[in-house]
């Protein structure tokens, strides 16, 4: 068997792990959003958390679900009760670290950028770090089960509104 | 003392009910405000004592623009130094926190011991007969600038003016008892910090808390769900000067009456799908479920249900300012208690569900208050004077935090 034969099973996951984070950046760049929930598992665990906080040891969070209806809630409440200035974002997902599938699921780790656009100003990094994420395997797709965005730009520009 | 400003403007004859928009904008008022205000005879907030539990422990910190470390020595005692070398200025202290003996400077590596007196000066003496410091070099006259500290119930504060009054004179008996309604004694536990960066004026985020005017009306959140509502029992307090404030109230329900009828952003028919988000519980004494505290000049406590933080304003000119959170509970919360207080935090910070809105809203108004010719905003709601009162619909606190920020300006 060669090499690449020995690999096709990893390259297809990587494929399909490939479309689904483009496939998440896509939606929240277009405001999608109420289709941002459809990623995760009923019981998952989605958090934005500063490597501050992260090296520190300390559990707070800017953004912390504990659950999928958790994630529908911040979507009607952005919707809904937060007042704010329009945007354009941008999401810039690479290097992605695929680790070997287990029972459990899938770890898997990349960098992310997103860029901000606000009205009579200019394009701006609103956060750049990294996912950190477990995958699991629901029915035909693979959805999050838990997703902690560790951000790099401790000092936030202001608002963070959306999900990254 | 001569005034400083030879400034143009004049402010509006109309007095306490206008504030002129160059108190936001100028370069000269922020330069004055930076000597007066925060080196003045005033505490200023730096820290929390639960984050340098042991000796050595050392956190950075802010006073006013002006950076500072505060740090606990071998004593235990707290010692609160500006951030910068005797030698040549240089910021030395990089780290945002850790554990240390001692201080070195890395350019010339002057060092200093946890209570800023310099302990080392490489090449004091000269090398090989040349060189080296003159004779009467003193480096017990050189060591880093030193900060007054007082701490209260594990709050820390700091001042660069030794006339600054005993700390619980300064907060004063209207203020005493709401500071330590939170602070009451026990050890408390930080539970992380958030940090954003607010292209605003630093005094619009003072005179966000002071308004609890705004909160039934900008805060769809709040007022959705009864945390913070005009119909509800609540007070704006002030001690005697009107430096500092509380703005009180307590729970509502989440139902259709005249007042909220007023409000076309209330959602009577909006439910959470996972009501864990915000399960509140009380846990202080009297019938308050929200007290929000500033205190002159830099800090804003935050009691909203049962999410505690700290906003710590850091100015960093005069259309620009930091907003530094430190979330914490008590080292005696349950597991459920502090898990719930993570969940709260969901609604304060730089993507508060709540919070949100007030940082957006600064940046819209020094986007307004920034064009020339300036003009002057309005402050009439609930009448002209600064007394206190026991309902939401004044601007009273934002009047008095003015007529004390006048006298100490001399404006």
């Amino acid at each position: 068997m060669t090499r690449a034969q020995h690999d096709l099973p990893n390259f297809a996951l990587r494929l399909e792990i490939e479309e689904l984070y483009t496939e998440y950046a896509h939606v929240l760049d277009n405001g999608e959003l109420e289709q941002w929930p459809e990623f995760f598992t009923d019981d998952c665990l989605y958090q934005i958390v500063s490597r501050e906080n992260r090296e520190r040891g300390l559990p707070l969070a800017l953004m912390r679900c504990e659950s999928k209806a958790m994630l529908t809630d911040r979507v009607v409440t952005i919707r809904q009760t937060q007042m704010f200035g329009p945007r354009a974002l941008r999401h810039l997902v690479s290097s992605l670290r695929i680790a070997p599938a287990t029972a459990e699921g899938v770890d898997v780790q990349a960098n992310y950028a997103v860029l901000q656009t606000l009205v009579d100003d200019e394009t701006r990094i609103l956060s750049a770090g990294r996912y950190i994420d477990t995958l699991v395997r629901d029915g035909d797709a693979l959805k999050f089960k838990s997703r902690t965005c560790v951000y790099d730009t401790v000092i936030v520009p202001n608002s963070l509104i959306y999900p990254l | 003392m001569e005034s400083v400003v030879h400034n143009p403007h004049r402010w509006p004859p109309e007095g306490l009910g206008r504030v002129p928009y160059w108190v936001y904008t100028d370069p000269e008022v922020y330069a004055l405000e930076q000597t007066r205000i925060f080196s003045g005879p005033y505490w200023n907030y730096v820290a929390l004592e639960a984050e340098i539990p042991k000796s050595g422990d050392f956190v950075r910190s802010h006073v006013g623009e002006r950076p500072v470390i505060v740090v606990r020595d071998k004593s235990g005692a707290l010692n609160v130094m500006l951030n910068r070398c005797a030698h040549r200025g240089v910021q030395f202290c990089r780290a945002n926190w850790g554990n240390t003996r001692s201080f070195t400077c890395p350019y010339h590596q002057w060092t200093y011991d946890l209570k800023g007196n310099l302990t080392g000066v490489p090449f004091r003496r000269g090398v090989n007969g040349n060189g080296g410091m003159p004779e009467d070099f003193d480096p017990s006259q050189n060591g880093l600038t030193r900060l007054q500290v007082a701490a209260r119930h594990g709050v820390i504060f700091a001042s660069f003016d030794s006339a600054a009054p005993p700390l619980e004179e300064y907060l004063g008996p209207a203020m005493l008892p709401y500071f330590d309604r939170v602070f009451d004694g026990r050890e408390l536990r930080v539970l992380g910090y958030s940090r954003q960066r607010i292209q605003a004026n630093w005094k619009l985020m003072f005179e966000n808390i002071k308004d609890p005017y705004h909160a039934s009306l900008l805060h769809v959140f709040l007022v959705t769900f009864g945390l913070f509502r005009a119909d509800q029992p609540s007070a704006v307090k002030m001690d005697s000067s009107g430096m500092h404030c509380v703005l009180t109230s307590s729970k509502g329900e989440q139902q259709l009456n005249a007042t909220t009828k007023e409000m076309k952003n209330f959602r009577a028919d909006f439910k959470l799908n996972d009501p864990r988000l915000l399960d509140p519980v009380r846990e202080f004494p009297g019938a308050d479920t929200v007290v929000m505290q500033t205190l002159w000049p830099n800090i804003i406590i935050q009691q909203q249900s049962n999410t505690l933080a700290m906003r710590h304003l850091v100015p960093r000119g005069p259309e620009l300012f930091d907003l530094m959170w430190t979330f914490f509970g008590y080292a005696n919360d349950t597991p459920e208690m502090t898990q719930r207080r993570l969940r709260q935090a969901n609604l304060m910070g730089p993507a508060g569900l709540v919070s949100i809105d007030d940082g957006e809203v600064m940046e819209f108004s020094q986007q307004g208050v920034r064009q020339r010719p300036g003009g002057a905003g309005m402050l009439e709601m609930g009448g002209r004077g600064t007394a206190d009162q026991d309902h939401m619909v004044t601007e009273a606190a934002i009047r008095a935090f003015y007529k004390h920020y006048r006298e100490v300006m001399e404006l």
